[in-house]
C-alpha cells in the first residue's frame, strides 16, 4: 500500500502526507483493477427439468442484451457462473451461498421458481449482493422481504391477475368463481383478480382451490358447472394449463361460462391446448404481436441469435440486461459503489420490447398489463388491460433513496 | 341441474373414474413390486415413456390405434433389456440397493427425455372416435374419452386377474413370490417367468401413459408426479394383491374427489391421511396375500 509511508509528523512530514494523499487520490487503483477483471455474474436458473425452458429463454435474453453492448456492461467484460438450481427450494440456499461466497459473484440473476427466488432473497439480503429477479413473481421478493439491493424486471403474481377483473367487470359479468392451485402464485394472482373485480362492482361466489401440482380436474369442473357463475378466472402455468383449459372444454363448459385467466394460462403452451384455447383471453406484461420497432428489431435479434422465437421470459431477462447495463454504464463498471449503482437502477428508464416500464419504491415494474386473446398459436394483443400497473408492495418500508 | 342428489351422483362418478385411472397407473407398480418384490422407483418413467412414445408415434404415423401395438412392442422390448442386464442382478439383494438403481434409471430417462424431445409440454390429440362428449346436465358434458379409459382399466384389471389367479402361469407366478427356491427346484424356469413379468409391468405403466396422454397432456417430471400415489395405491391395497389394488385406487379416487367437494382445505392431505389410518388397523393394507 502506497499510503501506509505517509505519516503525520512536523510540518515536513506534514506536506509529504499532503503529497501522499494528493497521490493516492490521483491514483485510482481501483478503477485501475475494475477495468483489469470482469464483473462475475451468478445466473441461478433452472436447467433442467419443468422449468429449464423458461431458465434458458431467460439466459438467452440477458446474453442478447449483453450482446448488444459488445459483450460489455460499464466498460468491463462479464464472466459467467452458472448454477441449475432445479427449481428445488429446498437447495436454494446452498446453491446460492455457491454463488455468493465460493464463486464471489457481484451480481446475482434468478429465478423463476417463486420459492426458489424467496431463498435467494434471504441470502442476498444477508450478505448485500445485488440480486435482479428475472421471472418469479412472489409478492414478498418485492413486499415485507423488499431490500435496497434487491430488482426484479418481471411482475407480480398480483399484477398479472388485478387488471383482468375490471376487464370482466366492465363485460357486465358479475359473478365469477375463481380457481387455481393452492399455492402462492395462484393465491395471489387470484387475490389480485378478486381485488379488481370485487372494485368494479363483480363478486366472487366461491374460490376454487386444487392441491398444487395436482391436475385433476374433474371434480371442480363439475363444482362449477353446477354454481352456473357468469365468468370463471383462472390461474395455472404450464402442464396443469394445458390439461385445466383441454378438461374445460371437454367439459362442455368452454362455450357457457367464459374463462379468463392470467397469461401464463395460455403461454408457451398453445400448440399443446390446440382448439380449446382459442379465444380465450388472459393479461400479462407482454404479448404477441406488440406493434413497435423496438418490439420488432428485439424479436428479430433474438430469432437470429437463438433460432427460436423469443418471448415473454427472454424478454424479462433481456431487461434484465438492459437494467443493469444502464447501472453499471453510470457507476463505470465499478460495482462496490453500491449505493450509486443502486440509486442509478431506482431511476431508470427501461426501453424494453414490451413498452418502457420504470421501477416502483419496491424494486418491481411500473408496467402497461395487456389484454389478450388467443388466435391460433399467438396470445394477439388486443388492447391495454391497464396502464401502468403499480403493484401494492404491501409490507414493504422501503423508501426511494 | 337437479340439486344435491344428481350432482353427488355425478362427483361420483368422477372418483370412480379417477380410481380406475389410477388402478391403471398402478397396476405395473403391483405387479412388479407387489409380485417380484422389486422395489422399482422408475415406474413413473415407464409411464413417462409410455406418453412420449404415443405423442411420438401418434405425430409420426398420424393414428393413435396404430401407434399402440408399435408402443407396447417396444415397451415390452425395453423390459425385458433392463430385467436382463441390471434388475435380474439385485433380485437377492436389499431394497436399497433397488432404490439406488431405479432412481439412477429414472434420472437416466429424463435427461434421455429432455434430448430427445425437449422440455416443451407437448398434447396427443384424442382419436376422433372417442373426441365427443355426452351431455349429463345443462352446463356440464361428460368426455366419452374418459369413459373409454374407464374401461380400458376394467379391461386391463380383468385380464390381470384371470391371468394371476386362473391360470397355470398364474399358478407359477404366484408360487415363485412365495418361495423361488422352492418353485425353481420343482423344475420351473422361474427367471424365465420373472423376465416376462417384469416386462408386462414394464408395459402396463406404458401403456397407462399412452392412455392417459391424451387427457393429461404430455410434459417433463410427469413420472415423478404420478408415482407417489401409485405406491399409496399398492401399499393400502396390500403388497401383492390385484384385488387389494383394485379396491384401494376406487377408494382413494372417490375420497380425493369428494375432499375437494366437501373439505376443500384438506383435499391435499385426505388421500394420505385415508392411507396411515388404513395401515393403523391394517399394517398388511386391506388386502396382504399369504
Amino acid at each position: 500500500m502506497s499510503t501506509s509511508h505517509c505519516k503525520a509528523g512536523g510540518r515536513r512530514d506534514f506536506l509529504k502526507a499532503a503529497g501522499c494523499l494528493t497521490t493516492a487520490a490521483l491514483l485510482p487503483h481501483r478503477f485501475a483493477w475494475a477495468q483489469a477483471n470482469k464483473i462475475k455474474i451468478g445466473l441461478m436458473l433452472p436447467y433442467t427439468g419443468t422449468y429449464a425452458a423458461l431458465g434458458n429463454a431467460i439466459t438467452n435474453g440477458f446474453k442478447l442484451a449483453v450482446a448488444e453492448r459488445r459483450g460489455k456492461l460499464g466498460g468491463r467484460e462479464l464472466e459467467y457462473f452458472t448454477v441449475d438450481d432445479e427449481s428445488d427450494p429446498a437447495k436454494a440456499p446452498e446453491n446460492t451461498n455457491k454463488l455468493v461466497q465460493r464463486d464471489k459473484v457481484d451480481v446475482l440473476i434468478g429465478t423463476v421458481h417463486s420459492g426458489v427466488a424467496l431463498g435467494m432473497v434471504k441470502i442476498a439480503r444477508e450478505t448485500g449482493t445485488l440480486l435482479i429477479i428475472p421471472n418469479a413473481g412472489a409478492a414478498a421478493a418485492t413486499g415485507e422481504l423488499c431490500a435496497p439491493n434487491i430488482f426484479r424486471t418481471s411482475f407480480t403474481n398480483w399484477q398479472t391477475g388485478y387488471p383482468m377483473g375490471k376487464v370482466v367487470a366492465d363485460r357486465g359479468l358479475k359473478s365469477v368463481v375463481t380457481i387455481t392451485w393452492k399455492y402462492a402464485a395462484g393465491e395471489e394472482s387470484a387475490g389480485g383478480f378478486s381485488e379488481g373485480f370485487t372494485k368494479a362492482g363483480g363478486k366472487v361466489m366461491k374460490e376454487l382451490w386444487v392441491p398444487f401440482p395436482q391436475v385433476e380436474f374433474q371434480a371442480l369442473l363439475t363444482q362449477i358447472a353446477s354454481l352456473k357463475p357468469d365468468a370463471v378466472y383462472t390461474f395455472f402455468a404450464g402442464a396443469g394449463a394445458v390439461k385445466f383449459v383441454k378438461d374445460y372444454a371437454a367439459a362442455g363448459l368452454k362455450g357457457k361460462i367464459p374463462l379468463f385467466g392470467s397469461g401464463f394460462l395460455t403461454d408457451g403452451v398453445l400448440e399443446a391446448q390446440g382448439e380449446a384455447a382459442q379465444g380465450l383471453e388472459t393479461t400479462l406484461h407482454y404479448g404477441d404481436g406488440i406493434d413497435t420497432p423496438r418490439n420488432k428489431a428485439f424479436r428479430e435479434a433474438y430469432a437470429k441469435a437463438y433460432k427460436s422465437e423469443a418471448d415473454v421470459y427472454s424478454v424479462q431477462g433481456y431487461d434484465a440486461g438492459l437494467l443493469l447495463g444502464l447501472g453499471l454504464d453510470v457507476v463505470r463498471g465499478d460495482v462496490s459503489k453500491k449505493n450509486e449503482l443502486i440509486a442509478t437502477l431506482e431511476k431508470a428508464r427501461i426501453d424494453s420490447p414490451r413498452g418502457v416500464w420504470t421501477l416502483s419504491t419496491a424494486h418491481n415494474p411500473i408496467q402497461d398489463i395487456y389484454l389478450r386473446k388467443v388466435v391460433g398459436t399467438q396470445n394477439k394483443v388486443i388492447g391495454v388491460a391497464h396502464k401502468s400497473l403499480e403493484d401494492p408492495a404491501r409490507g414493504c418500508k422501503m423508501k426511494k433513496t | 341441474m337437479n340439486g344435491w342428489p344428481s350432482e353427488f351422483f355425478i362427483q361420483l362418478l368422477n372418483g370412480i373414474q379417477y380410481g380406475l385411472l389410477l388402478f391403471l397407473l398402478a397396476s405395473g407398480l403391483s405387479l412388479i413390486f407387489g409380485i417380484m418384490g422389486v422395489l422399482n422407483l422408475a415406474h413413473g418413467s415407464f409411464y413417462m415413456v409410455g406418453a412420449y412414445l404415443a405423442f411420438w408415434l401418434a405425430r409420426e404415423i398420424g393414428n393413435l390405434w396404430l401407434a399402440i401395438p408399435i408402443e407396447l412392442a417396444m415397451v415390452l422390448l425395453i423390459g425385458v433389456i433392463l430385467e436382463s442386464t441390471l434388475f435380474s442382478r439385485l433380485y437377492h439383494r436389499d431394497h436399497l440397493q433397488q432404490v439406488l438403481l431405479s432412481f439412477g434409471l429414472i434420472l437416466i430417462f429424463e435427461e434421455l427425455r429432455s434430448i430427445l424431445f425437449g422440455d416443451d409440454v407437448h398434447s396427443v390429440p384424442v382419436p376422433p372416435l372417442l373426441s365427443a362428449s355426452i351431455p349429463l346436465t345443462g352446463t356440464l358434458s361428460y368426455p366419452v374419452y374418459r369413459l373409454f379409459i374407464s374401461g380400458a382399466c376394467l379391461v386391463v384389471a380383468g385380464l390381470m386377474y384371470v391371468v394371476i389367479q386362473k391360470t397355470r402361469i398364474g399358478m407359477m407366478i404366484r408360487a415363485g413370490s412365495t418361495n423361488r427356491e422352492m418353485v425353481q427346484s420343482l423344475g420351473i424356469n422361474i427367471k424365465l417367468i420373472y423376465r416376462w413379468v417384469f416386462a408386462i409391468g414394464v408395459t402396463l405403466a406404458a401403456l397407462a401413459g399412452l392412455i392417459a396422454a391424451p387427457v393429461s397432456s404430455v410434459y417433463p417430471g410427469m413420472g415423478s408426479q404420478i408415482l407417489i400415489i401409485c405406491f399409496v395405491v399398492v401399499v393400502v391395497g396390500g403388497i401383492g394383491s390385484i384385488k387389494g389394488a383394485m379396491i384401494s385406487a376406487l377408494i382413494i379416487g372417490i375420497v380425493d374427489t369428494l375432499g375437494q367437494v366437501v373439505l376443500p382445505e384438506f383435499s391435499g392431505v385426505a388421500v394420505y391421511l385415508l392411507m396411515a389410518v388404513i395401515l393403523l388397523w391394517r399394517p398388511q393394507g386391506l388386502f396382504r396375500v399369504a
